[in-house]
């Protein structure tokens, strides 16, 4: 199929681009922008008049729940979610029942992704077998499965020697490792921010040292390992400091914040809004601010929506025993606009962080729109607003603090190799 | 997004008690005024009035408790409600689907108000929030969180003895990091105009920014005493007195323990409360918690009057 993207506003963050160009696909590429090639037949014309022109979203952390968990989302659901947020690439950590840990099961999941014909699906490895943190996978067999980069998720960090052999073991490959830098011992059953709306309304906590000792320790075997670590979903004021510190030495380390984390704190948990009950827990004014900050310095490479679909009755409970998630991939876009709008920032600089930069930590050939590459693309109306509501959102999880807001950016057009995968 | 503060209608009027934080001293007074007229009740031969005849109460507890069940039981018998008393299963607990669907189970029953306690903050919210609106809601502890008709009936008590808050100072001891009861006090006690509240613990047992609700804290007894003319002692959990959290109950006891000489530090005429049920030798001497200023015993006394008051008021029927 042959398309025509004509009077676009092209954003291509990677090139350095901004400004109205025709974009012409076929065979699945862009074979060109601004001038149509010679003996050029669109059998699709898509006018974007007004609308945002830019490469297909990359999201670092969307959760399919599949295998395992299929009540709480399918893998068609959220595919579908996907690319209705405009996001033709992810990465899904691999706390799945079972884990991401055998190469069997990492086939069965990009094939089945891949049937589907949507967005590309990049499967975290597990770190370690089954996610216990005691013996290492084959991450080497799981690579050739289709396993980029590899992780522990959520907290659950190995005992340091497995951690430190973990990483040699994966920087020998060149793999990059992918953690939450959170300390188990002091997180205990803690559901909340160590602060004052805690306090209040008696919830145990997750303090800020959680983060920190985890990232001490990360830090410190990035040094002795050499391995390229990325941090996954940085949640306060400190951390960032010290990431800061370790990136202007020189270690090669990235990471990237939740959409959830840069607009919300421990504040809007309100009267125990279980919607609200995340995990790196939402920390204070202060820390969001930081965060914001973080991302415009730098510091923070990219935005995640951390998609985490969650059935309904599993909120319906008290904030602690509440299900710890949000689904999040249809509000990556608006709520990263969001940021920029609030930060005054150019859209060049905003989209990066979804788009460029994420993909660049995948270590993936997208987020941009260059002559040659794959067409994936994300057409947006900037000036759309619309309400956040549980018909509004495909995903099967309809549990985010955002739901009633208003929020910029509607998706009119997503393709993925030169395929439109969704439009409205 | 802060919602309207789900235990008042949208005309202010008192729907659900949930917590003491929030609601205006006006409501804590009424509340307080209504007891009054109820103590008189409560020493008389019969000890009965009509005023919830008819009205169906449940007693939720998902959490053992035997006092202040009763306590809520007697409340409720004495105005004339039918009550109903439900121990559900500690095991219960974890299956969450479990809380809300015993609510809606026992709605369809016509109950009129229910009486909460559960081990999870928030637990009481969670059922105000999902009930009909014609049902009211009373905490009888949620978690950490509130203990909203403890910390009234110590306000009760206090005004009792003290006559008048704008001119105390009051102490409270103990572990407030792990006590619903502390914090309903805190603001029960800012509420009503007291103007100096403190806490005294060791730090291992105090919430982070807690100065952030109006109180000053000690590590001290020696110097947290001094000139206090209210002792509010806690109670300390049994799993909490050695482990991560405290060494053993006998180092608590030497340092943070009320014996009689600790008490002196305190003002003559100081008053010394507990919400029960005691540690003696831990928390508190027995020569303390049965001495001439302890006022236990009358807190449990006016506990029942102040539970028919919260309840009265809730059903819209004040004396």
């Amino acid at each position: 199929m042959k398309i025509h993207i004509k009077n676009g506003r092209l954003i291509d963050p990677k090139n350095g681009i901004d400004a109205v160009r025709d974009v012409f696909i076929a065979k699945g590429k862009i074979i060109a922008i601004g001038m149509p090639p010679d003996e050029f037949q669109a059998s699709r014309i898509i006018d974007a008049q007004s609308f945002i022109v830019c490469p297909g979203l990359v999201d670092l952390s969307v959760r399919l729940r599949e295998p395992g968990l299929e009540y709480k989302a399918t893998l068609e659901s959220e595919m579908g979610a996907a690319v209705a947020g405009g996001v033709t690439s992810f990465a899904c950590p691999p706390d799945t029942d079972p884990p991401l840990d055998e190469p069997g099961l990492v086939e069965m999941l990009k094939h089945r992704a891949k049937n589907l014909n949507q967005a590309h699906v990049y499967p975290i490895g597990a770190l370690t077998q089954g996610l216990r943190g005691e013996r290492l996978t084959e991450m080497a067999e799981l690579n050739d499965a289709g396993c980029i980069v590899f992780g522990q998720p959520d907290g659950l960090l190995p005992n340091l020697r497995v951690l430190m052999q973990a990483m040699r073991y994966a920087s020998t490959f060149d793999f990059s490792v992918w953690l939450r830098p959170q300390e188990i011992s002091l997180t205990n059953d803690g559901v909340a921010h160590d602060g004052e709306v805690a306090t209040r309304l008696g919830l145990p906590t997750v303090p800020v040292c959680a983060e920190t000792v985890a990232l001490s320790n990360i830090i410190l075997l990035t040094k002795e390992t050499g391995v390229r670590v990325h941090l996954c979903r940085i949640s306060s004021a400190e951390g960032l400091a010290m990431i800061r510190a370790a990136k202007q030495q020189g270690l090669p380390m990235t990471c990237d914040v939740t959409i959830n984390h840069i607009h919300l704190s421990d504040m809007d948990i309100g009267f125990f809004d279980s919607n609200c009950h995340l995990m790196p827990p939402l920390r204070s004014s202060g820390d969001r601010d930081a965060l914001r900050n973080g991302l415009l310095d730098g510091t923070i490479d990219a935005i995640c929506s951390d998609h985490a679909p969650v059935d309904e009755d599993a909120k319906l409970l008290p904030f602690g025993l509440s299900e710890i998630g949000a689904t999040g991939v249809e509000l990556l876009l608006p709520l990263t606009l969001k940021w920029g709008m609030e930060m005054r920032l150019p859209m060049l600089k905003v989209l990066a962080k979804i788009t460029s930069d994420p993909a660049e930590i995948l270590g993936i050939d997208a987020g941009h729109l260059s002559v040659g590459s794959a067409a994936d693309i994300c057409i947006f109306d900037p000036e759309h607003y619309w309400k956040v509501t549980s018909s509004a959102i495909l995903s099967q999880g309809k549990n985010t603090p955002f739901l009633g807001m208003e929020l910029p950016g509607g998706i009119k057009y997503t393709l993925v190799n030169g395929h439109i995968v969704y439009e409205r | 997004m802060i919602n309207r503060n789900p235990q008042l209608d949208a005309h202010g009027v008192l729907q659900h008690l949930l917590t003491t934080e929030g609601l205006p001293a006006s409501i804590l007074l009424q509340i307080l005024d209504t007891a009054e007229s109820f103590v008189g009740v409560t020493e008389r031969d019969v000890k009965k009035i009509p005023l919830l005849r008819g009205k169906s109460i449940f007693n939720l507890f998902f959490e053992p408790s035997t006092r202040t069940r009763t306590t809520f039981e007697i409340a409720a018998k004495r105005l004339s409600a039918d009550v109903f008393n439900l121990n559900i299963a500690v095991s219960a607990q974890s299956k969450g689907e479990t809380l809300l669907d015993t609510v809606n189970n026992l709605s369809a029953m016509n109950a009129d108000m229910f009486v909460v306690r559960h081990a999870q903050s928030g637990a009481a919210h969670l059922i105000a929030k999902h009930v009909r609106s014609e049902i009211h809601v009373i905490n009888a502890g949620d978690g950490s969180h509130a203990h909203p008709t403890q910390a009234l009936l110590d306000m009760f008590t206090i005004r009792r003895y003290k006559h008048d808050f704008h001119n105390l100072r009051v102490a409270i001891i103990g572990d407030i990091l792990h006590s619903r009861v502390a914090r309903s006090q805190i603001h029960a006690l800012t509420t009503l105009g007291v103007p100096e509240v403190r806490v005294i613990a060791p730090k291992t047992l105090l919430p982070k920014m807690v100065e952030r609700l109006g109180v000053q804290v000690y590590h001290d007894m020696a110097k947290g005493l001094k000139d206090i003319d209210v002792l509010m002692m806690l109670r300390l959990q049994n799993e909490r007195m050695q482990g991560a959290n405290l060494p053993s109950p006998e180092e608590y006891f030497k340092y943070y323990g009320l014996t009689p000489e600790k008490l002196s530090l305190a003002r003559r005429d100081a008053i010394v409360m507990h919400p029960g049920p005691m540690n003696r030798g831990v928390e508190i001497d027995s020569a303390v918690a049965d001495g001439k200023q302890s006022v236990i015993l009358p807190q449990v006394t006016f506990g029942i009057a102040v539970r028919m008051a919260v309840m009265s008021i809730l059903a819209g029927n004040q004396v």
